[in-house]
């Protein structure tokens, strides 16, 4: 960890060499640990650290990026002398609002001393006890366990200081027997708050219920999704249109349908960069202060999430959703998303389901075709028929390609639990309940 | 940088390292991106560390950082030490590299013009005039295109006595047009989907591909599609696939579980793991006779082509599929010698700041014997798709489904309609095997994907695909009901 003092040095150096030309910094520094196991042993085990600084330089209305890992002299002096560079011979920009102006930044919680200080050997302990349990059920135990901490800051010549430090922590488990698995997840910015022995548990107890699979046909079903599976529902719509850039582009399932009610009722879905109970992060990537954003209310459409310049196109107010610069052509994404849980349990949700399957997970989802988000991808690690209220027997993995705007427009029910996920890209968290789903597709089997 | 390297290498092996090797990566990237005419981006990257693995009583530690310091150098491979101890506590297999690794040399990509001496005003000219070109088409919504250029050198040493210097250069680019109406979303890519083509070479290749020239075709194309037909719904037809998408069937359903840490279960966790298992190498029907595939770290252009992978082994070639049998895997020294053989080296990290996995190198359909218009004019009733757009496999690369940009029907060996939402699905080996002709060297083309995810923490690898059209028999088709 730099600390806030020398990270804002770091800064101040960079702008020193810029001159007189405004300039924006977001320095990223990383301490990263990572312990991964499979065939119930660790077989890689990995730690990094790092500090990237990225630079956007204004000559006027024209602007230049750079980013370096190098924070010596010779590294700061290119960062900026190719800064300048690219800004000098770029065409001036008419979308770019400017640089913003200070704010004032709340804090939240969400670094953890237990986290950040987590060693190897605490994370072997924890794979080692699942591994131990994997083993003793003649299973075969694989996943991670990672754990860091990050400093991310915001700094520009207009007087923006942002800083904010985090933690994280991730365990993934997969219990595999000769035809059948289980996976369970945790994540969070607390390693104290994930169970790895009951994880463990709940994983061995999906492979074990899941032996002996049998084929099933194709065709609709209802479904009861487990939260692994929602989280893939949830992230899909968020790529794939929650941003105001996907809306302008008219690449959204938001398109044409604002203000419409087009999901059942029991959807809310919103997005919160200071609750706690997410990964919060207090601002954004311009260093614009995080506004929670309504994104769906009782199923009707509210707003997409806004960055200042597609704000600025659109003559909304950003709500501090900006990527890093190196990302822009992306737009803005919500990054603490959340689905309000339920009043059902996840049993109640299956004794109410005379004949449909309970998927515990979405696996390699790709998007078909945008505006309707119809994706296709597998089953993995844990389907059942449910038959007359019960889990009848295990099913092969099947392929669904299925909208995902038209999934939460049938959904029936929505359990009282909800679980924390942390994405594999770019620290995007989603909490997500389970889901009853009226009618989902299935257009493919596995041999 | 040899002094640094080897007081890592020393100290890890005071420290009780029965091997060690230090990777030190300095890779500068320029890239380029226009939307509708706006330089959205012009991006210049600098990125420059170092990693050093370990193997302490036959398991591994890793540990990286940015900071080229002998401080930082020593507390690194420490810390590296430490690791390989904690993950020895839970016990399992041990780990044997099989024969030392000694390879000494230096490589560079052959370039005939180094991207990096173009200036950025020739760079950003040709994305401003393919922007234009792809503006005289009425009804595109979003223009893009990108341009990007890679210096990666790299340092390798190890405990064996290995030691090489390498220099890659990559360069990519393409343009992509998107058409919106009434509720339809329609994009055309050049020269190949995911934004770019991307190669190892030089500046030469930006010319070749004739971004401008090409662009305003690409752009009415993705119009025309707002109203093209759609693909027939869940038929089961013959199916011809361009170049580019075959190289995406061969990166998905061949390269990937020809990855031998996969089908070891190293993998399973994430990627998952694989149906080519061990007892099915030299006697399983991968694909028809017609169907032959190489792995390769020697053909020109690849992504894959280099002097040496990252545990130091030398590039090579490995037959994969011969006359559709299965006969190679993609291996590292480890995988290599539970096999009882030796690497043919796929190990590759994405960066300093990571472990070398399996990765492709260039996996590639040999070609075949076919003109296009003779296997087109061949073909009684089919679709002839083109150009990636979406990829799905199961976690053992067994059941797939991809969709494409683009689509024509082939009505008594005439290419007819233009179809929209293209989609085919089927099991890999069936699928191999119902190919029944792939077109010649006139048609063959190195493709690149600069975006092959693998590994946790998350690695993405640039690999070569080498691919011609191809005919596939009993395909199912139109997954996507409208």
């Amino acid at each position: 960890m730099l600390g806030r003092k020398k990270a804002e040095d770091i800064c101040k150096e960079v702008f020193r060499r810029a001159g007189s030309d405004p300039a924006e910094v977001l320095l990223f520094s990383e301490a990263q640990n990572l312990t991964r196991f499979a065939n119930n042993y660790i077989h890689q085990n990995v730690a990094e650290r790092n500090v990237t600084l990225i630079m956007r330089l204004l000559r006027g209305k024209r602007l230049g990026l750079a980013t370096t890992n190098r924070l010596d002299g010779e590294g700061l002096d290119r960062l900026v002398e190719r800064a300048r560079a690219n800004a000098e011979v770029s065409p001036e920009d008419p979308d770019y609002p400017g640089l913003p102006e200070p704010a004032d930044y709340p804090t939240v919680d969400g670094f953890d001393q237990e986290t950040a200080n987590y060693s190897p050997k605490n994370r072997a302990k924890a794979v080692g006890e699942l591994c131990r349990q994997s083993s003793e059920h003649g299973l075969n135990g694989s996943g991670i366990f990672s754990t860091g901490a990050s400093e991310i800051v915001i700094a520009n010549t207009q007087g923006v200081f942002a800083y904010h430090a985090c933690t994280n922590a991730d365990f993934q488990i997969l219990v595999a027997g000769e035809d059948s698995s289980g996976r369970e997840q945790g994540s969070g910015w607390q390693v104290s708050a994930i169970h790895v022995e009951a994880l463990g548990q709940l994983a061995v107890k999906t492979a074990q219920d899941g032996r002996n699979p049998r084929s099933i046909d194709s065709g609709e079903y209802t479904v009861v999704l487990t939260p692994y599976a929602t989280e893939d529902l949830l992230n899909m719509l968020n790529y794939y249109g929650m941003g105001a850039q996907a809306v302008l582009e008219a690449r959204s399932w938001m398109c044409d349908r604002m203000g419409k009610k087009i999901m059942s009722n029991l959807v809310d879905i919103w997005d919160d960069g200071m609750d706690s109970s997410g990964v919060p992060t207090p601002f954004d990537f311009e260093g614009v202060p995080k506004k929670r954003v309504n994104i769906v209310e009782q199923g009707v459409v509210k707003s997409p999430v806004f960055d200042r310049t597609t704000a600025k196109k659109m003559g909304e107010v950003t709500t501090g959703h900006a990527l890093p610069p190196t990302m822009r052509s992306f737009g803005p994404i919500a990054t603490n998303l959340f689905m309000a849980p339920g009043t059902s349990s996840t049993e109640d949700m299956i004794k109410s389901t005379e004949r449909g399957l309970y998927v515990n997970r979405f696996w390699y989802t790709r998007l078909v075709h945008p505006r309707d988000c119809v994706i296709t991808g597998m089953t993995r690690d844990g389907v059942f028929l449910i038959e007359n209220g019960e889990l009848a027997y295990p099913v092969k993995d099947l392929r669904f390609t299925q909208s995902y705007v038209e999934a939460l427009a049938k959904v029936e029910g929505v359990s009282d639990q909800t679980r924390l996920l942390t994405s594999e890209f770019g620290g995007q968290a989603t909490r997500a309940p389970g889901l009853k789903i009226s009618a989902f597709t299935f257009t493919g089997l596995t041999a | 940088m040899e002094n640094l390297m080897s007081r890592a290498l020393d100290l890890a092996q005071s420290n009780g390292a029965q091997y060690a090797d230090i990777r030190v990566v300095e890779s500068r990237t320029e890239s380029i991106q226009v939307k509708n005419g706006v330089v959205e981006s012009l991006n210049f990257a600098e990125s420059r560390g170092f990693g050093i693995r370990v193997l302490v009583k036959g398991a591994w530690g890793f540990s990286s950082s940015n900071n080229l310091s002998a401080e930082e150098i020593d507390r690194v491979t420490k810390h590296s030490v430490e690791i390989a101890r904690s993950s020895g506590l839970v016990g399992g297999e041990r780990v044997d590299l099989g024969p030392p690794v000694v390879s000494r040399g230096r490589y560079e990509t052959p370039v005939q013009v180094d991207p990096f001496t173009v200036s950025l005003e020739d760079r950003l000219g040709i994305l401003l005039a393919a922007d234009s070109e792809m503006a005289r088409a009425e009804g595109v919504r979003v223009r893009q295109s990108n341009l990007v250029i890679i210096k990666e050198k790299k340092w390798f040493a190890n405990t064996e006595s290995a030691f090489t210097e390498q220099t890659i250069i990559e360069t990519g680019g393409g343009v992509v047009a998107t058409a919106v109406g009434d509720g339809e979303v329609q994009s055309r890519s050049y020269p190949n989907s995911f934004g770019r083509q991307q190669v190892t070479g030089g500046w030469e290749v930006v010319l070749q591909w004739d971004l401008p020239g090409n662009s305003e075709r690409i752009a009415n194309e993705a119009v025309a599609l707002l109203t093209a037909e759609p693909c027939p719904a869940d038929t089961i037809t013959t199916v011809i696939l361009g170049g580019d998408q075959v190289a995406l069937q061969v990166h998905e359903s061949c390269g990937h579980p020809i990855e031998l840490d996969r089908v070891f279960g190293s993998e399973a966790a994430y990627a998952g793991t694989s149906f080519l298992t061990t007892e099915k190498l030299g006697s399983f029907r991968y694909g028809s006779e017609v169907v032959n595939i190489t792995a390769d770290s020697v053909r020109p252009l690849g992504l894959g082509t280099f002097g040496w992978d990252d545990e130091g082994v030398p590039a090579q070639a490995t037959p994969i599929v011969r006359e559709g049998e299965f006969v190679g895997y993609l291996m590292s020294r480890e995988t290599a010698s539970k096999l009882g053989r030796v690497s043919n080296g796929c190990m590759r990290a994405s960066s300093w700041n990571r472990i070398p996995l399996i990765r492709m190198t260039n996996v590639s359909l040999e070609p075949g014997e076919w003109e296009l218009q003779d296997l087109i004019a061949d073909t009684d009733r089919g679709i002839y798709m083109m150009t990636n757009r979406s990829w799905s496999i199961d976690d053992r690369r067994y059941n797939f489904q991809f969709g494409t940009e683009m689509g024509y029907e082939i009505n008594k060996g005439k290419l007819g309609r233009m179809l929209r939402n293209c989609t085919y699905t089927g099991i890999t080996p069936e699928f191999w095997n119902n190919c029944d002709a792939i077109c010649n060297q006139n048609h063959w083309t190195m493709w690149g994907t600069p975006n092959c995810g693998k590994g946790q923490p998350s690695q993405i690898a640039h690999t070569g695909h080498g691919a011609a059209p191809a005919r596939f028999r009993n395909v199912r088709a139109g997954i996507y009901r409208q």
